[in-house]
């Protein structure tokens, strides 16, 4: 066959093992086809293990317990028993490594998430004790008056008398 | 000897039935699901809401932002509380600011343009909220549409995201039927949901299920028959959120109303 006809092919096939070559240095090489098949489970596997790699930063009360057993046992009895400790004292991360200080959060907005009165009778908001936000002492923190790990107003009076 | 009527017959009603597609025929059932359990692997990740429970206080949303590391000011969010509001007129209000990342602190509805929407409660038929997250989908279409591999569902059935091989072209966001993908405003790549993949697989719970003060969510595996969220799946009424979508949602609601979208 005539050269002129060949050139041009070994041209398209050089371009084609180019590509390839190229391919082959960009996909990383555990991308392929994993349990869930190739509709769902065309991926790199070493995501997963990325994803499972993610710093935790909510470690729950059970930390918390460890350290701060009289606090912990106190609030148990108390009504904000259900709350977690991290909700309003922040992610604990390493504590007391990392951070030393938890940032907590003594904020009105905090407290008026669930005791803002919003009078829905269907559903368990309607039955918490709640305050209009914008009438019930609007300049003040609740934390001025109502202590949030004892919260009836029963022990708020034995606090302030003692 | 075969004749051309008969032919044209059975070609019209195999090519009928060659044309349905076996999804069509099967219909989930966690059922199944648990009795494939002894065939490889021994989890599939299932979550469980109890509209009635919860109060819209919030500090789920709080929580999976810090979480996951979604930016706390940039009005996106990986899950969000909806409130619903049924009056005696038979309108339904819905509204969830910020994604209910402060709670739900006023009465009043906010309803974008039209401003914010006051309701007196004698007019109030029905209220609630609807937590909503990712629903892992048995079938997600969201990785169906993905053109480069970058989300996949792994073996115990969460969809996750490649955030170093997705390019943004935005698909998986059109094609979810629940909206729980957006873009991540620092990484720029597809985001959603993963059930806190890094916490659940170390046998911790998802953050908003910490979060939760009244027990509202819960995560489990619904291939553990004695797993006490699996329990209430196989048992009780729950029901799944559009489920006409035919994408098989992990996600499943108690006291779910009709009203919810």
């Amino acid at each position: 066959m005539k050269n002129h006809v060949l050139r041009p092919l070994y041209v398209a096939l050089a371009l084609v093992g180019f590509i390839l070559f190229v391919r082959k240095l960009l996909v990383p090489v555990d991308f392929g086809i994993y349990e869930r098949g190739y509709m769902y489970g065309w991926h790199r596997k070493s995501n997963e293990a990325e994803w499972k790699g993610v710093r935790i930063k909510y470690k729950t009360d059970k930390g918390c317990r460890d350290c701060h057993r009289d606090k912990y046992e106190e609030i148990s009895k108390s009504g904000h028993s259900i709350i977690s400790c991290e909700n309003c004292h922040g992610p604990r991360y390493e504590h007391p490594k990392d951070p030393p200080g938890l940032t907590v959060d003594r904020s009105r907005g905090l407290c008026v998430r669930c005791h803002a009165h919003i009078p829905y009778m269907t559903g368990g908001r309607g039955d918490i004790p709640g305050i209009d936000p914008e009438k019930h002492y609007p300049q003040a923190e609740c934390v001025m008056c109502h202590l949030s790990h004892n919260p009836k107003p029963m022990n708020q009076k034995r606090e302030a008398r003692s | 000897m075969i004749n051309r009527r008969q032919f044209c017959k059975r070609a019209i009603i195999a090519v009928g039935g060659l044309m349905l597609p076996l999804a069509a025929l099967e219909i989930f059932d966690p059922r199944t699901l648990q009795a494939e359990k002894e065939t490889g692997n021994k989890t599939r990740w299932g979550f469980l809401v109890d509209t009635r429970k919860c109060v819209g206080c919030g500090f789920c949303v709080k929580a999976c932002k810090i979480e996951n590391e979604v930016p706390y000011d940039a009005n996106v969010t990986r899950t969000w509380v909806e409130r619903y509001v049924v009056t005696r007129d038979g309108k339904t209000y819905i509204d969830s600011p910020k994604g209910a990342r402060d709670g739900f602190t006023s009465p009043k509805i906010d309803q974008n343009h039209h401003g914010m929407h006051e309701i007196p409660p004698q007019e109030v038929t029905k209220a609630f909220f609807v937590p909503k997250l990712c629903n892992q989908c048995e079938n997600p279409p969201c990785v169906q549409v993905c053109p480069v591999g970058a989300t996949y569902q792994t073996e115990d059935g969460v969809v996750l995201i490649d955030r170093t091989w997705c390019i943004g072209c935005g698909y998986c966001i059109m094609g979810c039927p629940y909206s729980v993908r957006f873009f991540h405003p620092v990484h720029h790549v597809a985001e959603k949901c993963n059930f806190c993949y890094h916490r659940i697989s170390q046998g911790m719970k998802t953050a908003c299920v910490d979060a939760c003060p009244f027990g509202a969510r819960s995560v489990g595996n619904l291939k553990d028959p004695d797993d006490p969220v699996t329990r209430i799946i196989m048992t009780e009424r729950v029901s799944v959120l559009k489920e006409e979508y035919g994408t098989k949602p992990q996600v499943f609601y108690l006291g779910l109303s009709k009203e919810v979208k």
